[in-house]
């Protein structure tokens, strides 16, 4: 995984809540037995249909900072919405909530995913409506947002800052304890099912 | 110190705690399917790494797979491949794997209880978010995505932080008409599409203790609809009674054995959850979704409702752009909504006793003209008992599609779809734009609206039948 600690860039305000994976990336992207290239699916149905969609708008072109309305990346598993954001450029998503699972797909995958308050939210929607070309620094170091004389702090845990941080592969940290893992199946019930009898 | 159901099954598969990190959980069960797991493999692959427990590890095929014909290969090239690809990687890690043409394949949430590998207290997850439908079992259950999926087949466990506790009580009988699957939707409405995050909801009340196995895990099933990580029902003598016999449960001295350790799986009295909502069974209704969020629900005797009653802006806005979508009009009786395609499937309402129940309102009657119906056993086993109940027959008659088992409609990633503009009654779990193919409408409902649905051509429920 690829190491974040801080990152600039301009920003795409997307003024809509409940913001599901399937409109992140719809079910047909999901065919792909590979891990990149999925870019052309992000939000595909509402840049086909809606003309001036965010992304449909050439003033927000290049932008790498998704603002969106709370409970964005609701729904489905689908680790491919994270990809398609990744794949299309963006590198952060700011948003009152998030679906849990794409929070922690993103997490995993080093798309950093910024809860902020709602008014936060809306001043930066109002920001980037107002002048496009303005730009965001969201540094993970300090935990901050900051875009002109907005200044805010966001939470996230200690651990998953310093994995990002260093870009560390979660299955690689946990092959350090591969002898705790042997040690809990050893004292596991052996009444619980395995798949290969019956 | 007293413990709520969650933390006990949690509490038990932590494998390492230390300060100021994730707990190390062990997964009992791992499921998987062609759509999220060939990243994973190819993870694996790359890293030279194996699949720690296989003999943990479970698959099928189920999203991409057609429903008609008779086991030639899949005609969509991409969806072939992919399915071809989750051949190719559980015969080269040691996977054992239903695929089509198997009398145990199936939608994953239909298979795992039906084979009786869900069992109580055990901790399974899934590369897909409604594996929340197995804690009807007592099992700790939730989706994951595909990076967690491969840390899952390398290492049999998972980093994860511990889950909020919420309780869902629902009390009183349920009047007669109304299911399990009226029950979540007003759950979902009275909470919210985000209300559950980052809990685990444990289920309760005499409602839910009433309740059949398999009205439990449509309850289950759209926990993640409400936001929440995962959904669980204490386990009690109707939890075991479904199991006793399945091929995976435990068997002599074993079974004596699971139970006792089965029926210490109980909220402790004391128990403080974090979260509690209560819902009155007695005043619920059949009901039906309006909007593009599961959360946009009401009850099929009401209206489409006017945004601009909603005292919030999120969801006045949301509910104008849902109202757009769905072409739909403020103050329309729901009643009035009219359909071109039903679709009764599903891991929500997919299994026999849905079928059952959809095969009883049509029995003696029609689906109306210019509707289409397809009906989808969510397993092979699901089918074969249908058919031997003569269900199929009553569906055939009634004039509605007798398929072969599959998520199918439910997400469109196989051949059935809606087509632009076209509009269903759906017993599936998602009324996203778009979820049941591009420009698709969705009304999520019961299968007795359903079926009911069906005969008239408007959303209807059986009573609403002469």
């Amino acid at each position: 995984m690829e190491k974040f600690t801080n990152h600039t860039g301009r920003v795409a305000p997307l003024r809509n809540s409940d913001v599901d994976t399937d409109q992140i990336i719809p079910a047909s992207y999901l065919k792909r037995v590979t891990r990149t290239g999925f870019e052309d699916g992000l939000f595909a149905a509402w840049r086909k249909a809606v003309p001036d969609f965010v992304l449909n708008r050439p003033e927000y072109e290049g932008a790498t900072i998704l603002v969106a309305g709370r409970d964005f990346g609701t729904g489905s598993s689908r680790e491919h919405a994270v990809w398609a954001l990744r794949d299309y450029g963006f590198r952060v998503v700011i948003s009152p909530r998030f679906g849990d699972i794409f929070r922690g797909n993103s997490l995993t995958a080093g798309l950093l995913t910024v809860v902020a308050d709602a008014d936060v939210v809306e001043r930066l929607f109002a920001r980037a409506e107002a002048d496009p070309a303005s730009e965001v620094t969201v540094d993970l170091g300090k935990r901050t947002i900051e875009a002109g004389d907005i200044h805010a702090a966001f939470e996230l845990d200690d651990y998953t800052r310093w994995r990002l941080m260093e870009g560390l592969d979660d299955i690689g940290l946990t092959l350090r304890h591969a002898e705790d893992i042997t040690g809990f199946e050893v004292q596991r019930p052996s009444w619980r099912p395995v798949t290969t009898s019956r | 110190m007293a413990r709520t159901l969650a933390a006990k099954i949690w509490q038990e598969h932590v494998v390492r705690q230390a300060s100021g990190e994730p707990d190390l959980l062990y997964v009992d069960l791992h499921l998987v399917h062609e759509v999220t797991s060939p990243q994973a493999f190819e993870g694996l692959r790359l890293a030279g790494r194996t699949v720690r427990r296989p003999d943990l590890t479970i698959a099928t095929e189920d999203h991409n797979v057609p429903t008609t014909g008779a086991g030639e290969p899949i005609a969509d090239l991409v969806s072939r491949t992919q399915v071809e690809t989750l051949r190719r990687n559980c015969e080269e890690f040691g996977v054992p794997l239903y695929p089509m043409g198997d009398a145990a394949q199936g939608i994953v949430h239909v298979i795992g209880p039906q084979l009786g590998l869900t069992q109580p207290g055990m901790t399974i997850v899934c590369g897909d978010s409604h594996t929340s439908t197995h804690g009807a079992l007592g099992a700790l259950a939730f989706g994951i995505g595909t990076s967690q999926v491969e840390h899952v087949l390398a290492t049999q466990t998972l980093p994860m932080d511990p889950f909020k506790t919420m309780a869902v009580t629902v009390r009183g009988q349920l009047p007669d008409g109304v299911t399990a699957k009226d029950v979540i939707l007003a759950v979902i409405a009275t909470i919210g599409t985000g209300g559950g995050q980052g809990h685990v909801i444990e289920y309760r009340g005499d409602a839910i203790e009433a309740m059949s196995m398999e009205s439990r895990l449509t309850v289950c099933n759209m926990s993640i609809e409400a936001g929440a990580r995962a959904g669980l029902v204490a386990p009690d003598e109707t939890t075991f009674g479904y199991l006793k016999g399945r091929p995976f449960a435990p068997s002599g001295d074993d079974w004596e054995i699971a139970l006792a350790s089965w029926r210490e799986l109980r909220t402790d009295d004391d128990a403080v959850f974090d979260k509690e909502v209560e819902i009155d069974a007695t005043r619920l209704e059949p009901f039906v979704t309006w909007g593009t969020n599961p959360g946009q629900g009401a009850p099929l005797g009401g209206e489409v409702p006017d945004p601009a009653s909603f005292d919030d802006d999120g969801r006045r806005t949301a509910a104008e752009k849902a109202l757009a979508y769905m072409d739909l009009r403020p103050g329309t009786p729901l009643r009035a909504v009219t359909v071109d395609t039903v679709f009764l499937g599903s891991c929500t309402n997919g299994r026999i006793e849905d079928l059952r129940a959809a095969a009883g309102v049509l029995a003696g009657r029609r689906v109306a003209g210019g509707v289409r119906m397809l009906v989808v056993p969510g397993s092979m086993q699901v089918k074969e008992q249908a058919e031997l109940e003569g269900l199929d027959a009553v569906f055939t008659a009634a004039g509605a599609q007798w398929r072969s088992a599959g998520c199918s409609m439910c997400l469109g990633m196989n051949p059935d779809q809606l087509g632009p503009g076209e509009r269903s009654a759906s017993t599936s779990n998602r009324n996203f734009e778009g979820r049941q193919g591009p420009g698709g409408r969705t009304h999520l409902v019961s299968p007795q609206v359903a079926a009911a649905t069906a005969v008239v051509g408007r959303l209807a429920a059986p009573a609403d039948l002469s």
